[in-house]
């Protein structure tokens, strides 16, 4: 095995472009079962730790930036992110234990591509842009549109996620729940993540599909105002936005059912339709 | 065959040259290569929190960091927390409170404590219960590692008196008596 | 008295096997069986792995039985020509390298010639899955007392439930761990484990050697729970097999999921009752049907159900009991000894059993309790009777009076009207446990404690009972210089090494402090007397000490006792009939719950616990021991759930398989009551396993009373909780 550590962006691109490279960026998911990950081991890693400048959080007039090296522990503590952003500090205060948090960096949840990971769909309920740096330059993705398939997304070998933008906009609902099997660094059975601006919703799901996803059907549900007495009517649209399996963590009966009590009973108050 | 590397890492306030093989965690590399044994491995998962120690004041799981990446990082074992011969408050704290039976979770919830403790040095009940939730103890049921915590921070603050009373400590019968 | 074990523990420098030093020693690993059940056609060494740096064992290398020494001896050490559970271990290797031998172990093939298995151990198996004699049955107990069907046909009442409970791992932090070398003519082992001489009898048997040419050494050990009871045999002998073979000192560490995938846990069980009650409430008969799933061989699983059959009755009066119970084999890794031993599944069962009694004869469930249980002079389900002075009724109110029961039953109402999606119960339970072996056990032990005066005054406690972190140093220091008058620091404890230390009975069943602080007592009356002055004590026996060595130069003063039942005990294996245990100890747990009816996902409260131990000896001990009993026990009634298939464990990791942590437990308020046990030590009754027993079926009946379900089947994962509320 190989450990690459350039110092600088440019130096990273480089790297990239010469070589199949792993990317690192905290390695919380990548070193799971390190030791006995042998094949792991015939690879070569891009640690970006030593890259300087990648890990901040940016406020311009239109967007908050983080950098690809940002961590939970950084977006949580921070006091502007709470109040304007308080999704991005929900999901990331259960993001694993505080160690996880402290290491664990939302591009690199971005990048793992787990169907359950924690960070990914309050970004994507915000709208996040991945942006994909490389020596041919920026480029620029809707994280909505940014996974292909399961662990496949638009990110090509000599690309690195460099940051992620979010639009400032005025929220008047954000909610994101998550239910695992314990209080406290659970992996995710079912996560939601609910956003409202300019009367549009976004209702971002994980762990119920190949992919964190959006789900459109929910989302004309609510933008159009269509009347829901129970959660019984939101299940039609859950399956054909989602296809929620069993598997060793829970059943896909139980996701469903879970999502749309979940998403029936935190509405009922916001949504004049919901009765 | 193994790539080695060859490293610095500054451990305990000491610099330590090490060789290693390059996919080596930083658990592996404390454990093998600078004699530390009492970090230990758990599950090499990252869950259960045994392994912790901090990175630059940071609780890192030691089992999920590659030792690669820790050149010129300032490393903090359980072996360093105490100061000569004088315990740590949290060591003493544990002592006194039991909170460490079978030991194996102590290292780590040492580290993860004294991280809070520099944060923070007046957590509250649940906030060290929150801090403490990646570090796994199955024998105490943790009452008395959070009443250590609690009673470890009164101390590091200069507070003598502060931490739980002792009428309430241990899961004590009687409610509100003593608090 | 402060702790003994934790100073060393506190600095890091505490060496648990793993971080004990190997200078040119090997690493073993194990090849494991993929299939559940079939003869082994062939194992396949990939030509790719240059094998000659290998020490490579299957059981042609086994030089004595190959059996695990234990119950039966069905149990091979390395699978011979066929296997009968996935994970049977069949090949061992090592290597000078940890990552090389644990990369060969994937290169080693195992070819198995299926059988059918047999999997749900509810079901009779068929023609094709029989094993284990005519009917799988690895062990058949009744339990009768009184006429039940007479009984069951003139009760006014007769109601029927049926109640199960899952699998439960140790998830003890440190993982199984061994090294083994070879000293002369002896092997020696060193590791982490609770019972010293299991492994000695299981090398002795195994490797075929005399008694002392076998030596076992326990290790600081990271938590036990039962499972660090039998299973230490197999992996002393598996790296005792390497190190005779590679002639080097060899060390096998598991990780965390071989550990998890291929070591015992808690039996599951399904269990039946019929029970004939009066209109009052009053116990007339209790049928009781238990099946325990065994596993694949028998280990201990003939111990766990009679332990559980005991207690299955609960700590009630009937007159009119039959409890039968069977272990069946099933191809399953073994199940084997978990902290309860069987009574935590039978107590669940029969704890439940009184709420639906309560409930369909419209009572309270506290005065359906309160009616029934056992009062002096009555006797439990083997006719043992109870005349120990203790106020089980004052536990009960105990509970009730700390945990507000009454006063929560009414704010929950409000409570759950005034909430669309959260609701809110309390739930209660009462049970008992036995400590020490059952029945004739500890007669058939033959336990021996000893102590030693060393010349400079101070005492040496030896005995094979270890710690683990329930803190058996501590309590033996401080029954030994509470006997002798001396300070703490004047007395030692032994390591557990079988070369030095007597046979005082493995570290189970509770009987650490009840049993074996007894036998360190009279041991250390037994020394003061050969000093010839038995009120010797303090300074005065510490000058007696030093002026004995000064007399009786190259002479060893010392102090033995072996174990004595209690007069007037008598038990009948052959009827099961008589007293099971020395005594019991007594608790009543109150649990409140809070599920959220968008998940189903509930959330403990509050807990209570009261129990009365006898005398508590040390009370910071004590509280520990009932706070982490509570807190497995919760996990075990709310997510501790193994996932099978084929018979193994497949969320064989932490992520997947949960344990409660810190921000899951709710405050657990502990009170003991004492009604000193004229044979223990001090007064004292065991508590170790006690608080595993009450919490489970205290949490099923707080979500009862919180959402209307009725909990019969342990874990109450939200995904249960959520099939039984939709369909109620």
């Amino acid at each position: 095995m190989r450990v690459l550590m350039p110092d600088t962006l440019e130096e990273a691109y480089g790297m990239l472009a010469a070589e199949p490279l792993t990317p690192v960026a905290g390695g919380t998911d990548l070193l799971a079962h390190w030791p006995g990950n042998h094949d792991a081991r015939k690879r070569a890693y891009l640690d970006l730790s030593g890259v300087s400048g990648l890990r901040f959080m940016h406020w311009g007039d239109e967007a908050l930036t983080l950098g690809g090296l940002t961590t939970y522990s950084d977006v949580i503590w921070d006091s502007r992110v709470v109040e304007e952003f308080p999704l991005l500090a929900d999901a990331g205060g259960q993001v694993g234990s505080i160690q996880i948090q402290a290491r664990g960096t939302w591009a690199g949840n971005i990048a793992n591509g787990s169907p359950a990971a924690d960070g990914v769909p309050v970004l994507m309920a915000y709208d996040a842009v991945v942006v994909l740096g490389s020596e041919e330059g920026d480029q620029e993705v809707l994280l909505a549109d940014f996974y292909l398939g399961y662990k496949k997304m638009r990110l090509r070998a000599h690309q690195l996620i460099r940051a992620i933008r979010l639009p400032r906009r005025e929220y008047d609902f954000q909610r994101f729940v998550k239910v695992g099997a314990r209080n406290a660094q659970a992996i995710t059975k079912i996560g939601v993540a609910l956003t409202r601006s300019e009367e549009r919703w976004r209702v971002v799901v994980n762990s119920m599909a190949p992919t964190v996803r959006r789900c459109p059907a929910l989302e004309a549900m609510l933008d159009e105002d269509r009347p829901v007495s129970g959660p019984e009517d939101l299940l039609t649209a859950i399956r054909e936005d989602l296809a929620p399996i069993d598997d060793i963590r829970s059943t896909a009966a139980y996701r469903e059912k879970t999502l749309a009590r979940v998403l029936y009973f935190d509405l009922k108050g916001v949504c004049p339709s919901f009765a | 065959m193994d790539r080695y590397t060859t490293a610095t890492l500054r451990v305990n306030g000491q610099d330590l040259q090490v060789v290693f093989p390059t996919h080596h965690t930083l658990l592996e590399v404390l454990r093998e290569e600078c004699g530390l044994t009492g970090t230990k491995h758990g599950c090499e998962l990252g869950e259960c929190g045994t392994c912790t120690v901090l990175v630059d004041g940071e609780p890192v799981l030691s089992c999920l960091a590659l030792t690669a990446e820790m050149e010129g990082r300032s490393i903090e074992t359980v072996e360093g927390l105490q100061d000569g011969n004088e315990l740590h408050p949290l060591q003493a704290a544990f002592a006194d409170l039991g909170a460490a039976q079978c030991g194996y979770c102590t290292p780590g919830m040492l580290m993860t404590a004294t991280a809070l403790l520099a944060e923070n040095d007046d957590p509250s009940a649940d906030e060290i219960r929150t801090a403490l939730a990646g570090n796994l103890c199955r024998c105490t049921g943790y009452h008395k590692i959070i009443e250590a915590v609690e009673w470890a921070a009164g101390v590091v603050r200069g507070d003598a008196g502060a931490g739980p009373a002792r009428e309430v400590l241990f899961g004590s019968s009687v409610p509100g008596e003593g608090s | 008295m402060e702790r003994r074990e934790g100073i060393s523990k506190l600095l890091g420098r505490e060496l648990y096997i793993d971080d004990v030093p190997m200078d040119r020693g090997l690493w073993g690993a194990t090849v494991r069986s993929p299939s559940p059940r079939g003869r082994i056609r062939e194992v396949r060494f990939s030509p790719d792995v240059n094998w000659d740096e290998f020490v490579v064992v299957d059981h042609r290398d086994i030089p004595g039985e190959n059996h695990v020494w234990l119950i039966e001896s069905d149990q091979p050490v390395l699978a011979a020509d066929s296997v009968r559970h996935v994970h049977e271990p069949v090949v061992l290797l090592a290597h000078h390298s940890r990552e090389m031998v644990h990369r060969a172990v994937r290169s080693v093939e195992v070819i198995v010639d299926p059988a059918p298995p047999v999997l749900d151990f509810r079901l009779p198996p068929g023609a094709d899955g029989i094993q284990h004699g005519t009917d799988n049955v690895f062990s058949h107990i009744v339990i009768r007392k009184g006429d039940v069907d007479a009984a069951l046909a003139d009760a006014p009442v007769v109601i029927e439930g049926t109640y199960e409970t899952g699998a439960q791992e140790h998830v003890y932090l440190e993982n199984q761990g061994m090294v083994a070398w070879i000293d002369g003519d002896v092997v020696v082992v060193k590791g982490s484990l609770q019972c010293p001489y299991y492994v000695h009898a299981a090398l002795t048997h195994g490797l075929g050697r005399a008694e002392d040419r076998v030596r076992v050494i326990q290790s600081p050990t990271g938590g036990g729970f039962g499972g660090k009871e039998e299973y230490p045999s197999v992996l002393a002998l598996h790296v005792a097999l390497l190190a005779l073979k590679a002639g080097a000192p060899v060390k096998m560490i598991y990780d965390r999921p071989e550990d998890m995938a291929a070591t015992t846990k808690r039996h599951p069980a399904w269990i039946r009752h019929r029970t004939g009650v009066d209109l009052d409430g009053r116990l007339l008969a209790q049928a009781v049907e238990v099946v325990f799933d065994g596993g694949a061989y028998v280990t201990l699983s003939p111990v766990v159900l009679s332990r559980g059959l005991i207690h299955a009755g609960g700590p009630y009066a009937c007159d009119n009991v039959r409890i039968d119970g069977r272990a069946v084999l099933t191809n399953s890794v073994p199940f084997g000894a978990f902290r309860g031993f069987g009574a935590p599944q039978t107590i669940f069962a029969v704890e439940r059993q009184m709420d639906k009694i309560a409930e369909e004869l419209g009572m309270d469930p506290v005065e359906l309790r309160r009616m029934n249980l056992i009062r002096e002079g009555q006797s439990t389900a083997t006719g043992q009777i109870i005349r120990d002075g203790a106020d089980r009724l004052e536990v009960l109110d105990r509970a009730l009076d700390l945990s507000a029961y009454r006063e929560k039953q009414e704010e929950h109402a409000r409570f759950n009207a005034a909430h669309e999606d959260l609701r809110r119960g309390v739930g209660l339970s009462t049970y008992f446990h036995g400590a020490g072996f059952t029945g004739g056990g500890e007669v058939h032990l033959s336990s021996v404690a000893k102590v030693e005066a060393r010349p400079d005054g101070r005492i040496e406690v030896l005995t094979s009972n270890i710690e683990m972190g329930q803190g058996t140093l501590t309590i033996f220091t401080q029954i030994a210089s509470e006997s002798l008058g001396l300070e703490p620091d004047d007395v030692v404890i032994a390591e557990a090494d079988t070369f030095r230390v007597p046979n005082s009975g493995p570290t189970v069943a509770s009987r650490t402090v009840m049993v074996v602080g007894r036998l360190i007592e009279k041991a250390c009356a037994d020394l003061v007397a050969k000093l010839g002055d038995s009120d010797l004590r303090g300074p005065d026996l510490k000058q007696a000490i030093v002026d004995w060595y000064r007399k009786h130069s190259g002479g060893v003063l010392d102090g033995a006792a072996r174990y004595e039942p209690p007069p007037g005990t008598s038990w009948d294996e052959d009827s099961y009939r008589g007293d099971a245990y020395g005594a019991f100890a007594w608790g009543a747990c109150v649990v409140e719950v809070e599920v959220d009816l968008r998940t189903l996902g509930t959330r403990v409260l509050d807990v209570v616990a009261v129990q009365e131990v006898g005398k508590v000896l040390n009370e910071l001990l004590a509280r520990g021991q009932i706070q982490g009993g509570v807190v497995q026990a919760i996990g075990w009634a709310l997510m501790e759930e193994c996932v099978w298939s084929d018979g193994a464990m497949v969320n064989n990791q932490l992520t997947n398989y949960m344990i409660p942590t810190s921000d899951d437990v709710p405050p657990i308020r502990v009170d003991f009551l004492e009604a000193p046990y004229a044979h223990g030590t001090g007064g004292a009754k065991g508590i170790g396993e006690l608080p595993v027993d009450g919490p489970a079926p205290a949490v099923a009946a707080a979500i009862e009373a919180a959402t209307g379900t009725h909990p019969r089947v342990i874990p109450v994962t939200p995904e249960r909780l959520m099939e039984l509320y939709d369909g109620a």
